[in-house]
């Protein structure tokens, strides 16, 4: 059973066919091709798949697509642009490149998300508040020293931008 | 008498006598197993010098314009922005999904199958059994013991029967459901100790008449006067250990696409992407099993998330997507779920240790006698390397006079165990670590002190032959004491609070590769365009450790160019030179060397070019900086894209392929000798501080501070993620993680017990401690640029330093992993209890 849904992600509107018992991960991986986001566990336990909803940090991979529909999605792909000039990276997509935060890279959109978020309540947040806010989100790799730290360093050039602007 | 009516009662005889007939150990009565000799005897070679075979560490020490700079990954902002791709993320049209049918019983003969009704499901193209894929395949080229999907019986829990292709996972996951299996349960086995004794139940067919079929290897080794150096000892600690099994767990399930064409000029051609960190093995396994001929397969490995170990053998679902996609035509995915990433499992061994350590008074190490029984899970996987390891890693950075290990590796019936990270070395390394710690508070040296005083020094031979070369295990000690505070501060901190310390060493990659040539371990192919772009194909497997930025980093170190000059092809069997794969720590030693090769040999070209074009010597040409320079006039100079035109004019298309072969003639001379010998072994230090909440048990560590020598640091940031990344893991192994299975009163028995990422727990950021890395350069003669491995190493101390911060804390010892809160509470009543009873004898 096939039933059409209509998203907004990342500014865009798509209107796809998808099973009524899809995920908002599963449409956004394979209804849109937006793969970005990533599924590890299936069931909420990682935070590899989290997506913004309104704004809001949210398991994609746990939450029914239909419960997406009009409401405002955004996702790795679309943090490119959303702080930065047209298809600029975010200032932590950079920061985390700058400080080897992303190992395999496959945690790291999920993180991203969850630290972009962050930063958007919380302009100078201490290293204490960012593993909180991370604390949904499981890393194998990189033993979360380079993700804090660039958080900090994206942080820090984010609130100097706003000084300069 | 036939050999199969002797032995058992071993005890009356010669153990020499055994060793030649083959029978049962004399000292072993627990084992039943005949055929292997009790023990290979070897003189100690411990202290001979050693000299490199190539390279000069003068030469190596050198200043760099790239390298040992921080500097992004070729892939770093791919990866953040979401448009790196991952094997799940490609979707080929027509593409069908694919599942694979598991036992339900941990031990069963497979009596008969019946796929009809699943066949006649609409939606469903093709089902798949073992029967269809009968040829054993195994990581080791000795132990080919399993099938792409089981033919005769189910080994455990979750052991893979048979797979469908449908249209979509919802037809597929219907269509299991009608496949009926009929199985004849057998007794299953769950104890290695169990699995050891009994000769009844039988997991594997023993390999020879008389043997036992549950024993996957036994290895004796005894190297020197064991047993008149414990003799000769001041003090001998005697202890048993048990480490816990742990699992890899990479964030991404492991995922394989295969896609058939037929007919046309390719005439039958299989494409396999695979989230591997092995496709050269997958490319061979692959034509092996399918039976087709290796030059018509292609294997391609995109980005991998993670593994850590876990994907460095091949899988069901690579099998049978493959044979799925050939029975259908169409392209066939299967993704796992998070169970089955925790049933296909090859982790941690769970390992029963006995050590003996005798020591002088001076805390000089004397003689080391290790016996170790190792939990294999049902299948032989790396498990004859695993078995040697388990003794043969261990005989550095100490000097250890004479050493015997014992090590039998068992079969039961629960997912295989393999390599993780810092393979069969890490859980002895624990047992080891902590007994060195018994020993210097029984002497009352200082653990650190009592370290210093065993090492055995650079270009060294250990007791059973390994030829260490560079070892900056001295400055690891020093870094760890200095930045931990340890001199200030051990001793000091009250109760509750503590410090603790420990040291290993680990192989760069292996001198032998795991099925025997004579060929190159890694290589790679350069090609220069017109616009001074430079193109690398890489066979070596980027799993997140950074092999693809490295080849990029070395080619802009000799060539000049800037890094965004450089795209590096990787991991494509069709297209890039075979590299054996990421797995032992091998790859910065052997894809560098390679890479160096490749790159100084079109470097040559273009400074015979420029040299020429300028009138000048070729070595005083250099490249540097986007140009060509020349070195006593740097007033001339012209862009490099100028360079490599003059170069293509002068000696045609820019290309050129490097290699790098190990030393073939450098390993013990014993049976086994050639396992654990390395080009080149990194060492590493951990201090680590604890806080022991005495009313919960619940162990909260503060910090780790890492030494780790890597022999240079490349890119001193990815150097650092991979000692942060291995604490990490270690701490993760040492405190909370347990891959553990249901018994008769908890459950299905063998069922795993936790296979998901809530249950099985693993650090969030909040758990996880202060990571401190110190990077100590013992610049390696043979290395590349000096440089040696850095991904495995740094896990081994994390764990017996934690224990031992444990002990300097509150006074307990924990010789079982993981240090959880109930081991912990319960260690410290057991404490006060005995500290209680002789006034409550008082008393009475």
């Amino acid at each position: 059973m096939k039933d059409l849904v209509t998203l907004t992600v990342n500014g865009d509107t798509h209107q796809v066919a998808v099973p009524t018992h899809w995920t908002l991960l599963e449409t956004l991986r394979y209804g849109i091709q937006l793969t970005g986001s990533k599924q590890g566990c299936d069931k909420g336990d990682c935070g590899a798949c989290t997506v913004w909803l309104d704004g809001v940090p949210t398991l994609a991979c746990i939450t029914p697509v239909f419960e997406a529909e009009g409401r405002q999605v955004r996702t790795v792909e679309g943090l490119v642009g959303f702080r930065s000039g047209p298809g600029v990276a975010h200032p932590l997509q950079d920061a985390f490149d700058l400080c080897g935060a992303a190992q395999c890279g496959f945690c790291t959109p999920g993180i991203l998300m969850s630290a972009a978020a962050l930063l958007e309540e919380n302009a100078g947040p201490t290293r204490d508040e960012i593993k909180e806010a991370l604390s949904g989100n499981l890393c194998r790799c990189t033993g979360y020293t380079k993700i804090l730290d660039a958080v900090e360093l994206a942080a820090e050039r984010m609130r100097q931008a706003e000084v300069e602007a | 008498m036939s050999e199969r009516d002797t032995g058992m009662d071993g005890a009356r005889r010669d153990p020499e006598l055994e060793s030649a007939r083959g029978g049962v150990p004399a000292d072993h009565p627990e084992v039943a197993e005949r055929g292997t000799p009790v023990v290979d005897h070897a003189p100690s070679h411990a202290g001979e010098p050693v000299v490199p075979i190539h390279g000069d560490r003068a030469e190596k020490a050198k200043p760099l314009n790239v390298l040992g700079t921080r500097q992004r990954k070729t892939d770093g902002l791919e990866k953040s922005t979401g448009r790196a791709r991952y094997t799940d993320d490609l979707v080929l049209p027509g593409m069908l999904h694919g599942k694979i049918l598991r036992s339900p019983h941990p031990h069963a003969r497979i009596v008969s199958i019946d796929t009809a009704a699943a066949e006649a499901l609409p939606g469903v193209h093709g089902v798949v059994t073992g029967a269809e894929m009968p040829v054993p395949f195994g990581i080791i080229v000795w132990t080919p013991d399993e099938n792409a999907l089981a033919t005769d019986k189910a080994r455990y829990i979750g052991d893979g029967v048979a797979a469908v292709a449908a249209v979509d996972e919802e037809t597929a996951n219907r269509a299991l459901e009608l496949i009926r299996v009929e199985y004849e349960v057998l007794e299953p086995i769950f104890d290695p100790f169990e699995a050891a004794r009994r000769t009844d139940v039988q997991i594997h067919e023993a390999r020879k008449e008389g043997h036992n079929g549950n024993i996957s290897k036994i290895v004796k080794l005894d190297f020197g006067e064991v047993d008149a150096g414990l003799a000769d000892s001041d003090v001998v600690i005697e202890g048993e250990y048990f480490f816990e099994g742990t699992t890899h767990t990479p964030i991404e399930p492991h995922c394989a696409i295969g896609q058939w064409e037929a007919g046309g000029a390719p005439g039958g051609r299989l494409t396999v992407w695979s989230s591997t960190q092995v496709p050269h093995y997958l490319h061979r396994e692959l034509a092996r099993v399918l039976e087709l001929d290796a030059a018509k397969i292609r294997v391609v490995q995109p980005h991998v998330g993670g593994g850590f170990g876990g994907k460095s053998e091949p899988f069901d679902l690579e099998f049978c997507v493959a044979k799925l996609a050939i029975k259908t035509g169409r392209p066939v995915k299967i993704l796992y779920t998070r169970e089955e990433v925790f049933l296909a499992h090859r982790g941690r061994h769970p390992f029963h240790m006995k050590y003996r350590v005798g020591a002088a008074a001076d805390g000089k190490l004397k003689a080391v006698d290790a016996r170790t029984l190792l939990d294999g899970g049902a299948y032989s996987s790396f498990g004859l390397v695993t078995t040697y390891y388990s003794g043969q890693l261990l005989a550095a950075p100490y000097e250890i006079p004479a050493y015997r290990f014992d090590s039998t590796r068992v079969f039961t019936n629960k997912p295989a165990c393999g390599p993780k990270r810092g393979h069969g070395s890490v859980q002895p390394r624990f047992a080891f670590e902590v007994t060195l710690d018994k020993l210097a508070e029984r002497l009352g040296i200082d653990p650190i002190e009592l370290r210093r005083r065993n090492f055995m020094g650079s270009f060294r031979r250990t007791v059973n032959e390994l030829r260490v070369t560079s070892n900056g295990f001295m400055e690891c000690l020093d870094a760890v004491e200095r930045a931990s505070g340890w001199k200030e501060r051990r001793g000091k901190l009250g109760y509750g609070r503590g410090l603790g310390v420990a040291g290993s060493c680990y192989i760069s990659g292996t001198n032998y590769p795991i099925y025997p040539n004579r060929m190159p371990q890694s290589a790679v192919q350069l090609q220069v365009d017109r616009s001074g772009r430079v193109a690398v194909f890489s066979g070596a497997s980027d799993i997140g450790q950074g092999s693809t930025s490295l080849v990029a980093y070395i080619v802009c170190e000799e060539l000049g160019v800037p890094l965004d000059y450089v795209r590096v092809l990787p991991s494509d069997t069709d297209f890039t030179p075979v590299d054996l794969g990421s797995y032992s720590s091998r790859v910065t030693f052997m894809l560098g060397n390679a890479c160096v090769d490749a790159a100084r040999k079109l470097k040559r070209m273009v400074q015979d070019a420029v040299g020429a074009e300028w009138g000048i010597p070729t070595n005083r040409v250099l490249l540097a900086g986007g140009r060509a320079m020349d070195g006593q006039d740097t007033g001339r100079s012209m862009s490099i894209v100028e360079a490599f035109n003059l170069a293509e004019a002068k000696h045609g298309t820019l290309g050129t392929v490097g290699s790098y072969n190990t030393p073939r003639d450098v390993h013990g001379d014993y049976r086994g000798g050639t396992i654990g010998a390395s080009p080149a072994y990194s060492f590493t230090a951990h201090v680590a501080e604890v806080e022991v909440d005495a009313d919960t048990g619940f162990v909260d560590v503060k910090a780790i501070w890492v030494a780790h020598d890597c022999g240079r640091a490349l890119n001193p940031a990815i150097v650092e993620g991979q000692m942060e990344g291995s604490a990490y893991m270690g701490f993760a192994e040492a405190l909370m993680e347990q891959h553990v299975f249901k018994d008769a009163d908890h459950g299905r028995a063998g069922l795993h017990n936790a296979p998901s990422l809530l249950d099985y727990r693993i650090p969030t950021s909040l758990d996880t401690p202060e990571l401190r890395s110190l990077i100590v350069e013992s610049i390696d003669p043979e290395g590349p640029y000096g440089a040696k491995e850095a991904g495995e190493g740094p896990l081994h101390p994390s764990i017996p330093a934690i224990a031992n911060a444990i002990f300097d804390a509150v006074g307990v010892r924990m010789d079982s992993l993981p240090f959880s809160p109930p081991r912990v509470w319960r260690a410290l009543q057991e404490q006060a209890a005995a500290r209680d009873e002789p006034e409550r004898i008082a008393a009475d």
